[in-house]
């Protein structure tokens, strides 16, 4: 093995060498044109960030709701809501979010021709990532639900709440502190997947992050507004980042 | 209640060739058991003797397999009944606590009546600060249970059972979590509320409290009732083998260990505090 200093040397030589190899140039010519990068403020911001959290919190809020819906089904006594729950988790994370998209911004308005969704584009968005988000939001308040004490159900029980009002009064509350880290780390998920609207097609005042980027660049012929809005989704995901661990740490010290 | 019929006739807790089983293992072997009304009836016995599961089949924590348990004259085990409104007559007290942790004290208090007996808000503050000074606890009234020791959460949880208004209450190893010096504070209440006329079941290793307090002593083993009279006669006096047996263990588990030639850390919650 070797040792940490020699570690460390051989990290650095590792970068410089691939620093000095790269044609800095040219990087700095496609991905870091000052003047257009000056031009897309303050649209990046007033339009393209505020969709990006626009859909990114309605499909939060959506997902939130169904996620819940089916953490409570996945955990019900009545074996056909179990299977049901369990059935949408399988297939909801198992597809990719991209084809999610497609299919809610194709095959719904197929089968179901001349209803709109309700919001336009950012119904839809609500609803595919909502989709998406359920899944994985479900098995994670379902894991905070179970790990409250078995003891707090029993204790609601023997108080003679029924078994839904024990949940909705007594043990949800309870889940909730212990889930909302990994909830927010969802978020910081879903902020990324927002990004596929692209794929929905949206007009010029619907553009995101992304498309708005991609755009541009495309407008321009050069990948600087791709570098912009790249460093606009890490405006956003370093801090939510960082209450991860706040609440993280915290959480560790309340369950002392 | 409709189906309750000549109140004073009726004992308040009555089971009835009681059957209980956890897949292959049968922890209740056919248990016939009445308790009065205001009777305080004591059970003890070895870990694993089923006693702690004969209390959660009376409120059907646990679901009998076979037999059948009256609480004040309704059938608990019957299909038809709506235990949440039973439960409501029967307080219950875990070994650990089992107090929301996060609500205060007060809202532990509170929330229950407010939600199962749809009292109003002063109403269900009145019974909480009538019930917290009860258990002598008043000035933690907005404390949250994690700031107080094992015996005040203790005596918040029976608070708590108590502000149901309960008919029964059931203690399930009330002190077996608590340190030793704290033990003597709950068992004050409980005495206080056996005087106060409280028809009430518990489980128990307090062999002091069992030969005070209560009326009857119930000793269990091995999923069977083997002995069952007053402290004197079950405690003092055993007539069974078995009873003389975890008693003398109870006394001396060392030496009783020894004698059997068994590990102690088989039995460990058969040692008193």
């Amino acid at each position: 093995m070797l040792s940490q200093g020699a570690q460390y040397a051989l990290f650095v030589a590792v970068v410089v060498a691939f620093a000095a190899s790269a044609d800095w140039a040219r990087l700095k010519n496609q991905f870091a044109q000052m003047d257009l990068a000056k031009q897309m403020f303050p649209d990046i911001i007033t339009l393209a960030l505020k969709n990006t959290v626009l859909y990114t919190l309605s499909g939060f809020v959506f997902g939130l709701v169904l996620g819940m819906v089916i953490a409570l089904m996945r955990l019900s006594p009545v074996g056909p809501y179990r299977w049901v729950a369990g059935i949408y988790i399988e297939i909801f994370r198992g597809l990719p979010a991209l084809l999610i998209f497609i299919f809610v911004g194709v095959a719904v308005p197929l089968a179901f021709p001349g209803t709109e969704i309700p919001g336009g584009t950012y119904g839809k968005v609500a609803l595919a990532l909502g989709l998406v988000s359920a899944a994985y939001m479900a098995e994670t308040i379902r894991a905070g639900i179970q790990a409250v004490p078995k003891g707090q159900m029993e204790a609601a029980r023997s108080l003679g709440f029924s078994h839904a009002r024990a949940m909705v009064s007594i043990i949800v509350p309870q889940a909730f502190r212990i889930v909302i880290p990994p909830l927010t780390n969802e978020l910081v998920l879903l902020f990324k997947d927002s990004s596929l609207v692209l794929f929905l097609g949206v007009t010029l005042e619907e553009r995101e992050l992304a498309k708005y980027g991609r755009d541009l660049a495309s407008q321009t012929a050069n990948s600087t507004p791709i570098l912009v809005a790249g460093l606009c989704y890490l405006l956003v995901t370093v801090p939510l980042g960082f209450v991860v661990r706040r609440l993280e740490t915290k959480a560790g010290e309340a369950t002392r | 209640m409709s189906d309750r019929t000549e109140e004073t006739n009726v004992p308040e807790i009555e089971v009835r060739g009681l059957y209980k089983s956890f897949g292959d293992n049968e922890v209740l072997r056919g248990i016939d058991l009445e308790i009065g009304q205001g009777e305080v009836v004591c059970v003890i016995g070895p870990s694993g003797s089923g006693k702690s599961t004969l209390l959660r089949c009376v409120n059907l924590l646990e679901e009998p397999t076979k037999g059948q348990v009256f609480v004040g004259g309704t059938e608990v085990t019957h299909p038809d009944v709506d235990i949440d409104e039973v439960r409501r007559r029967i307080g219950m007290v875990f070994q650990q606590f089992n107090l929301f942790p996060h609500l205060t004290v007060t809202e532990n208090l509170t929330l229950p009546q407010r939600r199962v007996l749809k009292r109003d808000k002063a109403e269900a503050a009145k019974v909480a600060a009538e019930n917290l000074a009860r258990v002598g606890l008043s000035e933690k009234a907005d404390a949250y249970p994690s700031s107080l020791s094992g015996g005040q959460q203790q005596r918040v949880a029976i608070a708590r059972a108590l502000a149901m208004g309960p008919e029964v209450m059931l203690f399930d190893e009330p002190t077996s979590a608590l340190d030793p010096e704290l033990v003597g504070d709950v068992l004050a209440v409980m005495r206080r509320l056996a005087n106060e006329g409280m028809t009430m079941m518990v489980v128990t290793h307090e062999m002091t409290f069992a030969r005070e307090v209560a009326d009857r002593v119930v000793f269990m083993d091995g999923g069977v009732i083997v002995e069952d009279g007053t402290p004197e006669q079950v405690i003092t006096d055993p007539a069974h083998e078995r009873t003389r047996h975890f008693l003398s263990r109870l006394l001396d588990p060392a030496m009783a260990d020894v004698e059997e030639g068994e590990a102690p850390q088989e039995q460990p919650k058969g040692l008193p505090n």
